[in-house]
């Protein structure tokens, strides 16, 4: 062989090294993303991945005969096995429930052939190069390949591809290398078997191009637009799937897959929610927030200097203590939950509120995600409504975000029938916040309202969104957004999650 | 016997039972644990013991039953009370109920077990109460008043202020989701199996439910309806009658009907309702399961009323009115009845465990509410046809388990519901006792429920009656593991309680045959009732032959009182 080639050797040690530490890189990106807690997930992944390569290595002896063509082998198997690592382990997932087994499982395997190659590589290149130059070079280019990985995956690779298609793409590019192996090394190994493994190769990069073209459907079943947005924090409870991505603009928080709010205009939706019962109350001193685990109503409460004491109940000790551990939120909170008057409790709000005997509040916020299922639905219901009604002060009010009147009229309209089913007064109001576009809420009470309230003057801080005019317009609603008849939901029908699934199934 | 095609496998099952027990006892001598490791629970056996003694009279320890001195108590002193009642289940606290809305109060209740509530009893954990046998009533129909009226206590119903209809209490109906089915490896809501179904299956669901609403519209010459809860308002026109002479299965057969999934679902109805498969159980029976609850076939399904523990709470209701007369662990061993005309009383006997004595009780009028199948041991002086007839009862045992969890377990599909059924499992699935207090989250109980209701040679009846815990244990998680495969780590306890005779059963010719008027026919001054009288185990059968019988004992005394004035 002469020197041409074995630079183009080199180059091929500096790819393969490359496409290694990118399915390292997946996994562990994948396996803290979907499991959470990263600081395990990498770890495993990465003291997993370097002992299979050890595997790998001590394997190597093993192969005695037909190096160059065993070369090629493993070269393919990496690409077809590590090619479809990410798409795999994604849709995997969900569908079963040994997911650890089979991750770690993929791991290994690929870094058991990973392993493989830079021994059997060197002990190829051997015959025709000196030794002492051998090593220095195969590892120099290896170790520049684990750079430019590790560089290209955070800054160009997932922003741009995502994991899925980064590991596509990678498994390619490395099939690809391998049907050029098999051109470089071509002396070292008989016509037929050289054709075989080209044939093979060829195949492969076919199989991932399907997945490429496939990528679109596979991204609807994951999350991984989501991820593509940079995710910054995540967390699966027993409750729900908490996750934080962040753009230029601001972070963002999603339960379970929806979105609940953006820090770019969340104080829009928050002081929406917030203001108007707590102003149309004279002076609201003890005040219950029903689910808001992120603190940023508790935030609006505070900002009225006649409060005493703020309940928060909310179902996820994980989302109460998110400020602790993701301190962007901190900030954005104000810290409102470690306020000395912020008393949190962790518990079903619906068998919370069918405990309470205590004294009434003056205002109640309510602040669940939206009605997307039933253990969610229930919280919408006549029977937990009347339960609330229990809790309220005769002069109190409440303040209930309803989903888009715009979007989902009919499950807005359920919610404001069965408040009135449920023996409230109820006046719909709403806002506009660009994330989430025309969003509504209500104000309720136990006795007929007159007009809309005016905003407190006497707020600690001043607010962003609300002034006294805006708070007013609030409750005029335009022509679009006109009652509907609905049922009552109901514990026994659940009639507003079938409103909201069909109605939001429109815009999918 | 295989009339219409009967879904394949219930027998293969069946041995598959056996042997998983003989596999649990294998692997207990082997010292091999397959159940999960640490779990604990109980096996309990209601009545069994203190039920087979009474069988047997061993508490009477030979003593002859002699007029003359039955009057003796072990300590000599005799205890009168206006009417004794006998069984404290739903018939008994039903018949107590009416007896002191109709102004009596002197009343005792006798009940052998150490708790009232018959089938229908409860448990209580730190989590939640559960059921450990009936756990709903479906809302009844607005004319069935004395119903209507414990409901209205239990504010369980309502009548609406506009067109005074009755609807369910809110807190009361069960609440959606109501029922999902175990199909092809996930949850789909609703039991009968749509993924599975042909277009020829499909066919069939709607031509069979076509037939069921002819049934609930049918109206007999004097307005009848065909099926209607209590069963002796059903017309007794001859058309209806003679679906009683043949099984489910012989008239799903006869209509043409071969889907698997409608064989299914009905034989799983049959099952849940009466204990007994469709080849068992009578066609009449059936169509009362499907056509009862519904006037008109243009109605919308009746809600469920149902609580965390289950009937329990009807049960709780009850006994909280007149808990000073319920005497617990009194097994009754012998009742001597007066004549009922003249004013001679009935003797009671009744067996004081604590004290290991007899005590000898005196009234005026005994309502005999426990099963039919124990008056032929305690019940002296009854005409022979009586005997015969009480011996053609037939009783099925069942198994119910109740599985407490720290955690729910995953599933896929649809979200776990308070119904949760396996497709094709030779048991019925399970119940969740949360689900009313609308918790979703967190530490729960599961009831699992198995009626024995495949006929087993006596020496496999015996290796059930004998099974272990472990054997049970292994049994349960068996069936469920395959869909909760979480289910061990999430499980923290598991007790299992056998029912010796949890159900009458209503095989064909039973219900509409000459032995259920006999029995129900009074002995003197004794009176009967229980949910056998009906041919069918049902709260509200229970109930409505406990105030029947109640009536009856107040009229009896007004007649008495008539006829005393009248001399």
């Amino acid at each position: 062989m002469d020197r041409a080639p074995l630079f183009l050797l080199y180059l091929n040690v500096l790819i393969v090294a490359t496409c290694g530490l990118i399915y390292e890189l997946l996994a562990g990106t994948l396996a803290s993303y979907l499991l959470g807690d990263s600081v395990t997930q990498f770890s495993l992944v990465i003291g997993l991945y370097l002992s299979a390569m050890g595997v790998g290595a001590w394997l190597s002896k093993y192969i005695t005969r037909q190096l160059a063509a065993c070369f090629i082998e493993v070269e393919l198997a990496v690409a077809m096995v590590g090619g479809f690592s990410a798409p795999l382990l994604f849709v995997a997932f969900g569908a079963i429930d040994w997911f650890r087994p089979l991750l770690f499982g993929m791991v290994f395997v690929i870094g058991t052939l990973v392993g493989l190659e830079l021994p059997l590589l060197m002990r190829i290149l051997k015959e025709h190069v000196d030794f002492d130059d051998l090593v220095s070079r195969v590892l120099t280019f290896d170790y520049i390949g684990a750079l430019l990985a590790s560089l290209m995956f955070p800054i160009l690779l997932v922003p741009s591809l995502g994991l899925v298609r980064t590991s596509l793409v990678f498994g390619i590019l490395n099939a690809a290398v391998g049907i050029w192996g098999s051109f470089l090394l071509r002396p070292l190994m008989t016509a037929r078997r050289a054709g075989g493994l080209r044939g093979r190769g060829v195949l492969i990069i076919g199989l991932l191009t399907a997945g490429i073209v496939k990528a679109d459907t596979l991204t609807r079943y994951s999350e991984e637009q989501q991820l593509s947005a940079s995710i910054v924090y995540a967390e699966t409870s027993p409750y729900q799937r908490i996750l934080i991505t962040k753009n230029r603009t601001g972070f963002q928080l999603f339960l379970n897959g929806h979105l609940q709010f953006n820090s770019t205009d969340e104080y829009r939706y928050h002081e929406a929610l917030t203001h108007p019962p707590m102003s149309a109350v004279n002076t609201p001193k003890r005040i219950l927030v029903l689910g808001g685990g992120d603190g940023l109503a508790v935030r609006e409460v505070l900002k009225h200097p006649s409060v005493e004491q703020v309940s928060l109940v909310d179902l996820d000790p994980s989302m109460t203590t998110l400020a602790d551990r993701f301190p962007p939120l901190a900030d954005l909170s104000q810290q409102a939950l470690s306020d000395p008057r912020v008393k949190v409790i962790n518990s079903d709000a619906f068998v919370w509120a069918g405990q309470q005997t205590g004294e009434p509040f003056d205002v109640i916020l309510i602040d669940f995600p939206d009605p997307s299922s039933f253990s969610v639905g229930k919280l919408y219901t006549s029977y937990f409504y009347r339960r609330i009604h229990r809790l309220l002060a005769d002069d109190g009010r409440i303040g209930i975000q309803c989903t888009s009147p715009l979007v989902a009229p009919q499950s807005y309209w359920c919610i404001l029938n069965t408040m009135e089913d449920a023996g409230f007064h109820v006046q719909p109001y709403h806002a506009s916040v660009p994330t989430f576009g025309i969003w509504g809420f209500a104000l309720a009470s136990k006795f007929p309202l007159e007009s809309e309230p005016i905003l407190a003057e006497d707020l600690r801080q001043p607010l962003r969104f609300l002034n006294s005019r805006t708070m007013s317009t609030l409750f005029s609603m335009p022509n679009d957004l006109t009652r509907h008849d609905s049922e009552v939901n109901r514990l026994n029908n659940q009639a507003l999650v079938q409103y909201y699934e069909q109605e939001w199934r429109l815009l999918e | 016997m295989n009339h219409a095609g009967i879904p394949e496998g219930r027998f293969s099952r069946r041995d598959w039972l056996l042997t998983s027990l003989a596999a649990a006892t294998a692997s207990r001598f082997t010292g091999c644990q397959q159940v999960v490791a640490g779990l604990t629970g109980d096996l309990l056996k209601p009545g069994m013991t203190l039920g087979h003694q009474l069988r047997d009279h061993s508490l009477e320890a030979g003593e002859a039953i002699d007029a003359t001195n039955a009057n003796l108590d072990s300590d000599g002193s005799v205890r009168n009370v206006e009417v004794a009642i006998v069984g404290a289940g739903i018939a008994g606290l039903s018949a107590a109920w009416q007896l002191k809305r109709s102004g009596l109060s002197s009343f005792r209740i006798f009940e052998l077990e150490q708790v009232a509530g018959g089938t229908s009893r409860s448990g209580t954990c730190d989590v939640t109460e559960f059921p450990w046998g009936a756990h709903y009533v479906p809302l009844p129909d607005v004319s069935n008043t004395d119903l209507v009226t414990l409901f209205r206590e239990m504010l369980a119903v309502q009548v609406t202020e506009g067109d005074r209809t009755l609807i369910a209490v809110e807190g009361v109906s069960c609440r959606e989701p109501h029922e999902r089915l175990f199909v092809n490896g996930e949850w789909l809501d609703d039991l009968y199996p749509r993924s599975i179904a042909t277009e020829s299956d499909l066919k069939e669901w709607s031509r069979f439910r076509e037939i069921v609403s002819r049934w609930i519209d049918w109206r007999d010459a004097h307005g009848n309806r065909a099926f209607v809860i209590p069963v002796a308002h059903c017309s007794q026109d001859p058309d209806v009658l003679k679906l009683d002479q043949i099984t489910a299965a012989a008239w799903l057969s006869e209509q043409g009907f071969s889907s698997q999934p409608l064989l299914w679902l009905v034989d799983y109805c049959c099952r849940d309702d009466y204990g007994l498969t469709i080849e068992q159980t009578s066609a009449w029976a059936m169509m009362f399961y499907f056509a009862s609850r519904l006037k008109n076939s243009g109605d919308s399904e009746p809600a469920l009323l149902t609580w965390s523990a289950g009937n329990g709470a009807i049960v709780q209701h009850l006994s909280s009115q007149f808990s000073e007369k319920i005497e617990t662990s009194r097994p009754v061993i012998r009742i001597i009845p007066g004549d009922g005309r003249s004013d001679q009383q009935s003797v009671i006997h009744v067996w004081n465990p604590d004290s290991d004595s007899k005590e000898t009780w005196t009234a005026r009028h005994v309502i005999f509410a426990a099963p039919q199948f124990l008056t032929p041991h305690v019940l002296a002086d009854q005409p022979t046809e009586r005997i015969e007839s009480v011996r053609r009862f037939q009783y099925g045992a069942w198994v119910v388990a109740n599985l407490h969890l720290s955690k729910r377990p995953a599933s896929a599909g649809a979200p776990l519901s308070w119904d949760n059924v396996i497709y094709r499992s030779d048991y019925l699935g399970y119940i969740v006792a949360t689900h009313q207090v609308g918790s979703d989250f967190g530490p729960t109980v599961l009831t699992w429920y198995y009626p024995l209701c495949d006929p087993l040679p006596s020496e496999d009846r015996k290796r059930l009656l004998a099974a272990t815990w472990e054997q049970w244990a292994e049994v349960i998680l068996q069936d469920l593991r395959p869909v909760h495969p979480d289910l061990g780590e999430c499980l923290s306890k598991l007790d299992v309680l056998f029912w010796g005779h949890a159900m009458i059963q209503p095989r064909p010719g039973f219900i509409w045959g000459s032995d259920r008027p006999l029995a129900a026919e009074p002995v003197g001054n004794v009176h009967f009732a229980g949910t056998d009288l009906s041919g069918l185990a049902l709260m509200e059968e229970a109930f409505y032959h406990g105030v029947r019988a109640a009536n009856e004992v107040m009229a009896a005394r007004e007649n008495s009182a008539s006829a005393g004035a009248a001399k």
